[in-house]
């Protein structure tokens, strides 16, 4: 009995387990195959490929696989999901692992993946909807890169593809409260 | 005449004006009724699921909780990216508990059992091929297009269900059925790095160039998208990918809604096609269509 809960209680701390119980994803199915990484379009911007990543989670080396770059760069393209034959959602145990990533204050190796997604989501919260003007300009401004696309600007506004004052939309007070429960849920404030 | 709840998304709002206003268009050529959602508020895109997994679900929840409310058992979103949210969360609130967790996020329950199409649905079924045979009156076979779906509509297939995840021929058909000539493409599902267009701009302009020089070398004179995410890196980044790879790339990208347009006899004005960043009149006029 106190075996079978001394178990237990090891099994809880596998950082398999935690990436099984939280993304419904069983890593331990995976027979480094390779077909991820191949068919990865953005492997080649990658320090170690989503097989790779794979096979760090079932040995255990969870400082390794958190200070990859590779849950950063992935584009979310669901090649990998689509075509493992282990019927591994690699995809999924990437938006996890930048989900635990974040939650456990662990320092991106990618800040401006980060930056964007928390601006994108920031301006949402404001207004209910995305304001595509607001999201390049204050990105640019928090991720240090003032004249990225700037190039863009003019053109996009001379074709009539910006709006230039940002609106609030009704549905932006359930919206917020949307972000207030899901924080308070997940223990944030 | 169907009728349908509307789920324009935020870009179709903003850059991918044309999408919305040729899918209006489109739709109203081809019997299909739209009713704009009420309300509606964003859901989420990729930054909802990329970071919080209960926000991707709880944004989109609350504009099918919309879609019920109005009356509606169906919702169409034409975005590829708010489709393919919309998918998902439908699918993962078939989970009682998951139903239950997301609707103590939101102000009222979601049922969770509206239809969601995306704009590609209505258009590729054989019925609706033949009554655009039909329609499509204007000549319009100077245009040699590659079908380019990328991610969104296709991946992952348990969810979206296309109908071949690998090599799909839903926008294929359509191309066809509008009389325009179709070019034939392997890349059609390769990810253009739309999510990464901000925040690694260098490996979107890698991944957009290879799709660009490929369907040039193919014989393509433009590419069809059904996602504003494509479009607008497909469509905005050639001037960048010609300065960096000092390639001279001049590709018109077209909304599908824009071929279905112009095919039954509508104009570059009326399907906003003046306002791509790569400039198809040229193209246009090269092939006869004023």
């Amino acid at each position: 009995m106190e075996l079978d809960v001394l178990k237990l209680a090891l099994k809880e701390r596998l950082f398999a387990e935690q990436v099984h119980q939280r993304m419904q994803v069983d890593v331990r199915a995976c027979y480094q195959c390779g077909r991820c990484t191949a068919g990865c379009p953005v492997a080649y911007a990658m320090d170690a490929g989503p097989h790779q990543i794979m096979r760090g989670i079932q040995l255990e080396q969870r400082d390794w696989v958190f200070g990859r770059n590779t849950y950063w760069i992935c584009a979310s393209c669901v090649t990998c999901s689509t075509r493992c034959p282990c019927e591994v959602d690699v995809a999924r145990v990437m938006d996890g692992l930048r989900e635990l990533a974040l939650e456990e204050g662990i320092r991106p190796s990618e800040q401006t993946v980060k930056v964007f997604h928390q601006t994108f989501l920031q301006l949402v919260r404001l207004t209910g909807r995305m304001y595509e003007p607001g999201l390049v300009g204050l990105y640019n401004l928090r991720s240090g890169q003032l004249l990225a696309s700037a190039d863009l600007g003019l053109p996009m506004l001379t074709h009539g593809k910006v709006n230039l004052l940002p609106k609030r939309f009704p549905g932006r007070g359930e919206v917020d409260r949307i972000f207030a429960r899901v924080a308070t849920q997940e223990g944030r404030r | 005449m169907t009728r349908y709840a509307y789920y324009p998304g935020c870009t179709l709002e903003g850059t991918a004006r044309e999408y919305d206003a040729s899918t209006r268009v489109a739709c109203a050529e081809m019997g299909v009724e739209l009713v704009e959602l009420q309300g509606w508020t964003c859901c989420g895109a990729s930054s909802g699921h990329a970071t919080d997994y209960w926000l991707s679900l709880a944004l989109p929840a609350r504009n099918l909780r919309l879609v019920e409310e109005q009356g509606f058992d169906a919702v169409v979103a034409p975005c590829a990216m708010c489709y393919a949210r919309f998918r998902h969360t439908v699918h993962d609130l078939r989970d009682p508990e998951a139903r239950a967790r997301v609707n103590a996020l939101l102000d009222a329950p979601v049922r969770g059992e509206v239809k969601v199409h995306s704009l590609v649905d209505l258009f590729f079924q054989e019925e609706q091929l033949a009554a655009l045979r039909e329609k499509a009156q204007r000549k319009i076979d100077g245009l040699k297009l590659v079908a380019y779906y990328g991610c969104l509509l296709v991946r992952p297939p348990e969810i979206l269900s296309p109908d071949d995840p690998e090599y799909p021929t839903m926008l294929d058909r359509i191309i066809q059925a509008a009389g325009a000539t179709l070019v034939d493409w392997p890349m059609k599902t390769e990810c253009c790095g739309g999510s990464l267009a901000l925040s690694r701009t260098d490996i979107a302009l890698e991944l957009t160039r290879k799709l660009l020089e490929d369907a040039v070398r193919r014989g393509a004179n433009g590419i069809v998208t059904a996602c504003p995410m494509c479009h607008s890196n497909l469509d905005t980044r050639q001037g960048q990918i010609n300065r960096h790879y000092g390639t001279d790339l001049h590709l018109p990208i077209f909304y599908f809604t824009q071929v279905v347009g112009l095919a039954t006899g509508h104009g570059v004005k009326e399907l906003l096609l003046d306002r791509h960043l790569t400039d198809p009149r040229p193209l246009l006029a090269e092939a006869g269509i004023s």
